[in-house]
C-alpha cells in the first residue's frame, strides 16, 4: 500500500538523520566512538558529549520538528486554507513573548528552566484567550481573528520589552533568542517539553477523521456525526501543547509547519488525516536537516536554525506556489 | 406516508435576530416521499432545514434535532447548498467520507462500506472518475460527487439544498429520477429547489414556504394553484397534465 510505503520512506528518512545528527559535532569523535560512547558509557568526556549535549539536540529537532509538521497539518486541514500555520492562533507569539519577559526580568538566567517555564505560561494565556474568544461558539474565520489578534498584541509586547531592554546585550540576547536554536539543550529540555507535546500528539492525532470529513465543509462535517467544537477545542488545546512546548524549548522556528504539510499533500492523495502523520514524520525530517545544516555551513558563526528554516521555507514556498498556479488551482 | 416519520417537526420556529425566519412549522415526512421544498429566495427553506438537522438553534420539537450526533449520521444525509471540496482528494475517496458515520474510529471500510460507496458511485454515474481529483472536475461533476457522497451514507432520509442548482437538464432530470427512484424504495428524500416544473414532476408531495410560515403541503397539483402561484411567487404559469405527467411552466411576473 502506497501509504503505508511513504510513512516507511520518513520513518527511514528521519531515523537516518538522527544519527547523522547525534554524529556531528565539533568534539570530532569517530561514528564508532560516539556510539561506543552513547550506548555503552565508554569514556567520560565521549560519554557526557554524546549522552548530554548531542542526544538532547537530536532528540528535541524531531520532538519540535514532528509538532511543527502535526501541528501544521492539522491546522490547514481544520481550516481548509493551505496557508494556515501553527503559529496562526498566536501560541508561539505568546510562548515568545513568556521567554523574552524571562530574559529581560533576568528569570532566565536565575535558573535552568525559568526561561521555558515562561514561555509555556505565555502559551497559555494565549490558550485562554483564544477560548475565551473563539473556543465554543462561532466557525473558523473567528478562530483566524482570535489568533491575529493575540499574535499582534504578543508581538507588541514583545517589541515593548526590546524597546525597554537597559542595554544592547539584552537586546540582542533577546533577538538571538526568537531566532531559534536547538544548540545547548539539555536533557531537562527534553523533559520538561515532552510530557506537553505527548499529550498535544494525541489530541491533534484524535483530529484525523473530523479533518477528513471537513473537506466538505462545516455542515457536512457535523452531519456527518463529528462535532466542531470538540475538534476546535483538539485543535487549539494540541497546538497550544506542542507548539508552546516546542517554543519554549527551542524558540521560535518558522516555515516548518507552513511547507512541510504543503510538501506531502499530494503524496498522500491529499488526505488530511493521513497528511497528520506523514507531515510529523517529514517536520522531523526537516527541522533535522536544518539542525545538521547549522552546524556544518557556519560551525564558528552559530547560525540559527530559525533563520535556516525561513531561508530555505520561504523560496520552497515560492516554487510551491509557482507550481500551484501552473495547475490553473 | 406509512409507519413512523422520518422527519417530524412540531411547533418549529427559528430566530434570527430579533425576528423569526421560520414560524411554527408543523410537518412530518415518511417513507416513501420525494417532497420538493419551494419558495421564493428568502422564504426559510435552507434556515428550515439546517435547523431541522439541528444545525442552528430552534424552537419547538424536530425529531432529528433531538439524537445524538451518530444516530443523526445515521438517519439522515444532508447535502449542503454550498458544493465545498477543499482539497483534491480521490473521487473515490470522497464518496466513502459518506461512511464514516458506519465506521468506528480507527477501523478501515469494511466489505459493506465499500459496497456502498461502488454503489452510490455507479447511481451517479461516476464510474471511471474514482482516481480523479474532485476539486478539479467541473461544477456539474462536483455535485454529482457530492451527492453520491451523501447516498453512500445510506440514510433512510437525504435533505438537500438545492441539489439541482447548476446541473445541465439531463442530470436535472436523472437526478430527480434518482430522488423518486430512492423514495420508492423506501427511503425519503427532502430537497429545496426553485424550479417548479422539476418539482411539479417528479415530487410526490410539496411544501410551500412563505416569508418563514408553511402556506401549503400536499401532492403537486393540489399546492401550484393560481392563487398560491400569485401570493407566493408572484407569477403566472401554465399547469397542466400531459400524456406524461404534469407539465409547468412559468409565464410571466405579476407586478
Amino acid at each position: 500500500m502506497r501509504f503505508s510505503l511513504l510513512l516507511a520512506i520518513l520513518g527511514v528518512l528521519v531515523a537516518g538523520l538522527f544519527a547523522l545528527s547525534l554524529l556531528i559535532g565539533p568534539a570530532g569523535l569517530t561514528p564508532a566512538r560516539a556510539l561506543a560512547a552513547l550506548i555503552r558509557g565508554e569514556g567520560l568526556a565521549e560519554t557526557l558529549v554524546m549522552r548530554e549535549i548531542r542526544l538532547p539536540r537530536a532528540l528535541l529537532a524531531v520532538m519540535v520538528g514532528a509538532s511543527l509538521g502535526l501541528a501544521g497539518a492539522a491546522m490547514q486541514g481544520y481550516l481548509r486554507n493551505p496557508l494556515a500555520e501553527p503559529g496562526l492562533i498566536g501560541v508561539s507569539g505568546s510562548a515568545a513573548l513568556g521567554a523574552v519577559i524571562a530574559l529581560h526580568t533576568g528569570l532566565a538566567a536565575g535558573f535552568l528552566l525559568g526561561l521555558p517555564l515562561a514561555a509555556l505560561t505565555g502559551a497559555g494565556v494565549a490558550v485562554g484567550l483564544i477560548l475565551l474568544l473563539a473556543g465554543s461558539g462561532g466557525g473558523s474565520i473567528t478562530l483566524i481573528l482570535a489568533g491575529i489578534a493575540v499574535s499582534a498584541m504578543a508581538g507588541a509586547l514583545t517589541s515593548l520589552v526590546l524597546n525597554l531592554s537597559p542595554n544592547p546585550f539584552a537586546a540582542s540576547e533577546i533577538m538571538f533568542w526568537m531566532m531559534g536554536s536547538l544548540a545547548d539543550r539539555s536533557m531537562l529540555h527534553v523533559w520538561t517539553a515532552l510530557p506537553l507535546m505527548a499529550v498535544g500528539w494525541a489530541l491533534l492525532a484524535a483530529l484525523g477523521r473530523g479533518l477528513d470529513a471537513l473537506t466538505l465543509g462545516e455542515d457536512a462535517a457535523a452531519t456527518m456525526g463529528f462535532s466542531l467544537v470538540r475538534m476546535r477545542l483538539l485543535l487549539v488545546g494540541g497546538t497550544a501543547c506542542v507548539v508552546g512546548a516546542g517554543t519554549a524549548v527551542a524558540g521560535a522556528i518558522g516555515f516548518v509547519g507552513l511547507v512541510v504539510p504543503h510538501i506531502l499533500r499530494p503524496l498522500v492523495g491529499a488526505q488530511p488525516s493521513r497528511l497528520l502523520a506523514a507531515s510529523a514524520l517529514g517536520g522531523a525530517a526537516m527541522v533535522l536537516c536544518a539542525d545538521i545544516a547549522v552546524r556544518l555551513v557556519l560551525p564558528e558563526r552559530d547560525l540559527k536554525l530559525g533563520v535556516l528554516t525561513a531561508l530555505v521555507g520561504a523560496p520552497l514556498f515560492l516554487h510551491l506556489i509557482y507550481r500551484t498556479r501552473k495547475e490553473g488551482l | 406516508m406509512t409507519g413512523t416519520p422520518l422527519l417530524s417537526l412540531d411547533a418549529f420556529s427559528v430566530a434570527r435576530g430579533p425576528c423569526d425566519v421560520v414560524q411554527d412549522v408543523t410537518c412530518a415526512i415518511g417513507a416513501g416521499e420525494f417532497v420538493g421544498l419551494i419558495g421564493p429566495n428568502g422564504a426559510g427553506k435552507t434556515t428550515l432545514m439546517r435547523a431541522a438537522l439541528g444545525l442552528i438553534p430552534a424552537r419547538g420539537q424536530s425529531s432529528l434535532a433531538v439524537l445524538d450526533r451518530a444516530a443523526r449520521a445515521r438517519a439522515v444525509a444532508w447535502l449542503p447548498q454550498q458544493r465545498e471540496i477543499a482539497w483534491p482528494i480521490s473521487v473515490e475517496n470522497l464518496v466513502a467520507l459518506g461512511r464514516s458515520p458506519h465506521r468506528a474510529a480507527g477501523r478501515p471500510m469494511s466489505d459493506a462500506d465499500r459496497a456502498a460507496t461502488v454503489r452510490a458511485m455507479a447511481r451517479m454515474g461516476l464510474d471511471g472518475f474514482q482516481a480523479r481529483a474532485a476539486n478539479r472536475l467541473s461544477g456539474g461533476e462536483q455535485a454529482r460527487v457530492l451527492i453520491a457522497r451523501a447516498l453512500a451514507q445510506d440514510s433512510p432520509l437525504l435533505m438537500a439544498d438545492e441539489p439541482a442548482a447548476g446541473l445541465d437538464p439531463s442530470s436535472q432530470i436523472s437526478l430527480m429520477e434518482l430522488f423518486a427512484a430512492q423514495a420508492a424504495e423506501g427511503q425519503a428524500v427532502l430537497a429545496s429547489m426553485h424550479d417548479l416544473g422539476l418539482a411539479a414532476r417528479h415530487c410526490t408531495r410539496l411544501l410551500v414556504l412563505h416569508r418563514g410560515r408553511l402556506v401549503a403541503d400536499g401532492a403537486p397539483d393540489t399546492v401550484l394553484t393560481p392563487d398560491l402561484l400569485a401570493t407566493v411567487f408572484q407569477i403566472t404559469a401554465h399547469y397542466a397534465r400531459g400524456a406524461d405527467g404534469p407539465i409547468f411552466q412559468p409565464l410571466g411576473v405579476i407586478r
